[in-house]
Order: C-alpha cells, then structure tokens, then sequence
C-alpha cells in the first residue's frame, strides 16, 4: 500500500531527542478501510478504493453507502484511490492504519491548499514588480506582456493576475517525525497544504528514503 | 477527530519539573546544557528576560545582556530540555509586558527597576 487518507489536524513544535524543537504538522491519518479491490485482470491495473472519515448516513448518498452496508462497515465520507505494493494482500472490508508509515522516513502530502482570492503577478508568480519610487508607476503591475507586430498576440500561458490557491498542491517529501499508532496520528516536519481540517492523501515519497 | 492530540502533545511536551518561575524584567542566570562530543557541561548565560512569547509547550523567553559593550539576545524555549535550571538574580519591576525599548538605552537607563526579591 502505497499510502492513506487523512486530515490536517493543526501544527505545533515538539523537542526531539537532541532536545532541538521541531515544528510539526499533526495529521489524523486513518484508519481507512478497503472498498473496493482493482485488479489487473478486472480493471486492467492493481489498486484499492480507501474510504476514511466518520460521517452519518444522512450525509451519505445511497449508492455509497450501499457499499459501506455491503461490507457492514461504518458511513465513511472520503475516497481515493492508491496503487498496491508488491506482496499487499487486501481485501474489501480490510482496515489500513497509520503504522503503515512506521520506519517509512518520508512522505509525499497533497491537499487543496488555502483559497487567496484574485491576486497579482507579485504575489501569485512572485515576479519582481516595478520601482516603489522615483516616480515608479508600474509599483506591481504585471509590466510587458509580449512583442510588437510579430507574434502580435500575447504569448499561450503568459503569467497574469488571477485566483490563487485552493488548487491541489503536493509537498513532497516531508520528514516523518512521529507515529503514533493509538491515536492514529502522523507527525511530519513542517507544513502541508490547506486549513486545519483539510482532507489530505499522504504517500510514501516519491524520491526520497525508499529503501530497497 | 478532535484536536484533542495537540493537547496531548503540549502536556507531552512540556518540562517534566516545571521551572523556577519567573517575569519580564527579571534579571536571571539561565544553566544551558552544552553538548562537546560525548561531554555534557553547563554554561550559564545571564541577564534581562525582556519577553515571554506564546503559550503552552511552546512558549519562549527572550534574554538580553551586554556582552562585551554589544547587545546579545537569546531565545529559549521554556520546555527546552537544554535548560539545567534557572536562578533569579533580581527581581525586577516592569510596567510592560515587552520590553524591547531596552534595546535602544545603553549605561544606566538600560537597568530594569529592582525589588529585593
């Protein structure tokens, strides 16, 4: 299993065995049951359906929490789907815990991150803007946008104001710093995407700490 | 779902022994644990606390001495446990909670009030 289902639970600083502090992100990670089982020979690739999140029926649509009722497995409000690892056996109605992280020494976190509302170049693209003074009155204009006559267009994907944020961003490879299975709770090492209470999908990393 | 665990983890995370207590504009000796190889020794570091910031497990103190005719700030953690112990020289008196105008007086106007302690 590649990873889980969970939600940002906030962030503090912990003291870690040099005694130096750690700023952490508290991440309620699990328990997701299985769903559903893709299979090679079915779907055309292995993967699961993981459902996380307690919620009411009421909350639920019927073709979803028919399956919940199928497998006799509480109302779960979040899905997503994660590809296997060699030598997984799952099975729907099987239940995933964050000790999957355990000795795992990165992650990958992806989340809708905080909406910013209609923002300019400055801060969207972090462009330089113009001079504040001596008589400057492109202080954070957007500037040039292209060519004269030829091409005489403005150039496909041209960077300029727009909306910022809640779009799916992925941090990847943040430092697991905790597990703590009885809580179902992940430490990582600083911040991940999104509001307190952001539904995240945590992986393995995808580029760093894999080992063999 | 609650966010019960962040309390968990600031009562995990707090000292053990809670320090000697102190305020802004006391003047205090602070015995930092100092790591050199496989050595442990204890440095002090003294002087003016001018700020006590945040809450909890992660709330921190803002020393300023002179040293040597400069001015030399050091933030600790209260929960650090780097922190040996603490002794109160003097305690001050302070009409602010921050007392960052410290910073622009030199000589003896730079001198918190005392109180015999």
């Amino acid at each position: 299993m590649q990873g889980l289902l969970g939600k940002k639970l906030g962030m503090t600083r912990i003291f870690n065995d040099q005694g130096h502090q750690v700023p952490v992100t508290v991440i309620a990670c699990g328990p997701c049951t299985v769903l559903q089982c893709k299979t090679k020979d079915h779907e055309g690739y292995d993967a699961v359906q993981l459902a996380f999140g307690d919620t009411t029926e009421q909350r639920m649509t019927k073709a979803a929490m028919g399956v919940c009722k199928k497998l006799s497995v509480k109302p779960l409000r979040y899905r997503c789907e994660m590809a296997v690892e060699a030598g997984d056996e799952l099975k729907p109605g099987d239940v995933v815990t964050v000790k999957l992280f355990e000795g795992v020494p990165f992650v990958d976190v992806a989340g809708v991150s905080k909406g910013k509302g209609f923002a300019g170049v400055v801060r969207r693209y972090h462009m330089s803007g113009g001079p504040m003074t001596h008589g400057g009155h492109s202080k954070r204009r957007v500037g040039s946008v292209g060519c004269r006559e030829l091409p005489g267009r403005i150039h496909k994907g041209k960077r300029m104001p727009g909306h910022l944020g809640a779009e799916r961003v992925t941090q990847q490879n943040l430092q697991v710093v905790k597990v703590r299975p009885e809580e179902h709770v992940l430490l990582v090492r600083g911040s991940v995407p999104g509001h307190t209470g952001t539904v995240l999908i945590v992986k393995k990393s995808l580029k760093r700490g894999q080992t063999k | 779902m609650s966010s019960t665990i962040l309390k968990t983890l600031d009562t995990e995370n707090r000292k053990k022994a809670p320090l000697t207590s102190f305020a802004v504009g006391d003047s205090i000796k602070v015995m930092v644990k100092i790591k050199e190889g496989d050595k442990e020794r204890v440095q002090a570091f003294s002087g003016t606390v001018i700020a006590r910031k945040g809450s909890g497990a992660t709330e921190t103190f803002t020393i300023r001495r002179i040293s040597f005719g400069e001015g030399v700030e050091r933030i600790f953690p209260v929960n650090s446990p780097s922190i040996a112990g603490i002794e109160v020289e003097t305690v001050g008196q302070k009409r602010r909670a921050k007392l960052y105008f410290l910073r622009d007086r030199s000589g003896k106007t730079a001198r918190t009030a005392t109180q015999q302690a």
